[in-house]
């Protein structure tokens, strides 16, 4: 069965499509055949992060209402073979999101073999984000070291706890991951952002990943080219790993410690 | 970091600040239970259903809550008021 994993978070901008891109290319990296789905209706925006604007040709909503087959839409990435977009129509309206469509498209992609479904959350908690969520087997709360990042974080876990497929069927709840986005150490050690320790004592959920803030998440959405091919870069390396936590590898966490700077630095600021 | 950061030594951490309030609004939020359970309302028709085969069940004699006192414990209270013994079937 495929693992349906919903990238969600409530608040908008907190890195969900920015951190759906690089997961599932490091999935697909590591040879896992992965299907990515943008739920962002009317603002389809995943397309460009994986730089496959200009070969989108039908859309989830035709899929939906029976205009293209999901073969046609399925877009091939073209860095892995093990790699498919699904984009958001950008015109339509997202009441073409119904639970049946939606867990059709779900079923056949399931058939074709594929080992992962990423599900692209747009923000708030409206319908295109409870449809979503609404079939995954796990969820990503994407969070950034914020007040009201944090606090919608936890009004999602409530969502997926009462609200989703698994909740109404009384099955094993939806199995959450935290995933801290944006995170600068060197603020933490300030005083002035709270810190990996303070987000995982608020909310209590294990812990996916930290990506830290970094200038390589902008230069990668410039080229189209998801962050985790950024081998050398932070942020790139921190989703590799964690991908590599979501497939059971144990990986310390990198990047959440302040770089110690020069004491010329740290008088002279830098 | 500026040089009059360097040399204040007790900085005023909002982080802090930011963690008390999120523990509050997230414990009050965990409390009042989004999370209920859809099946408590039918469980409450059941158990009508089978009191009233022995006495006059109204559907104010059943009171169910639920609580998460802990990540992995949940305690279903379930309260149910009998009538007066002359009032039973
Ligand atoms: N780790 C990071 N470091 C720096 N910038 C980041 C990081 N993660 C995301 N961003 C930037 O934040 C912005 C929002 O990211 P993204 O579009 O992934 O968020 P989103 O949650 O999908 O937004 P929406 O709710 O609108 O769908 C983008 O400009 C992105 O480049
Ligand atoms: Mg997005």
């Amino acid at each position: 069965m495929a693992r349906i994993i919903v990238v969600t978070s409530g608040k908008g901008g907190v890195g969900k499509t920015t951190s759906s891109a690089a997961i599932a290319s490091g999935l697909a990296l590591a040879g896992h055949k992965t299907a990515v789905i943008d739920f962002d209706i009317g603002l389809r925006n995943l397309d460009l992060i994986l730089g496959c604007e200009r070969r989108v040709v039908y859309d989830f909503v035709n899929v939906l209402n029976g205009e293209a087959s999901l073969q046609q839409a399925l877009i091939k990435d073209k860095r892995s073979e093990n790699l498919f977009i699904l984009p958001a129509s950008q015109t339509r309206d997202k009441d073409a999101l119904t639970m049946e469509g939606v867990q059709q498209v779900l079923s056949e992609l399931d058939q074709l073999g594929f080992e992962f479904v990423i599900c692209d959350s747009p923000a708030g908690i409206e319908h295109g984000a409870m449809m979503a969520l609404y079939f995954a087997d796990e969820a990503i709360i994407t969070t950034n070291p914020e007040v009201s990042s944090v606090r919608d974080s936890d009004r999602i876990l409530g969502i997926l706890d009462a609200k989703s497929k698994r909740a109404e069927k009384g099955l094993e709840p939806v199995k959450q991951h935290l995933l801290i986005t944006r995170y600068n150490p060197s603020r933490v050690d300030a005083g002035e952002m709270l810190s990996v320790d303070d987000i995982l004592e608020i909310l209590n959920i294990p812990l996916l990943g930290v990506i830290p803030e970094s200038q390589s998440v902008l230069n990668a959405s410039n080229k189209g080219v998801p962050v985790v091919f950024e081998e050398q870069a932070d942020a790139g390396q921190a989703y590799q790993d964690a991908v590599a936590r979501l497939v059971g590898e144990d990986k310390p966490m990198r990047y959440v410690k302040a770089e110690k700077k020069s004491l010329l630095k740290r008088i002279f600021g830098g | 970091m500026s040089l009059l950061d360097f040399f204040r030594t007790t900085k005023p951490s909002t982080a802090s600040a930011a963690k008390e309030r999120l523990q509050i609004i997230v414990a009050e939020r965990r409390q009042q239970g989004e999370a209920l359970p859809a099946y408590l309302p039918q469980l409450k028709k059941d158990i009508l259903e089978v009191l009233a085969k022995y006495v006059n069940a109204d559907p104010n004699m059943v009171k169910i809550s639920l609580e998460h006192s802990d990540d992995n414990l949940s305690v279903l209270e379930l309260n149910v008021t009998l009538p007066d013994d002359d009032e039973s079937a």
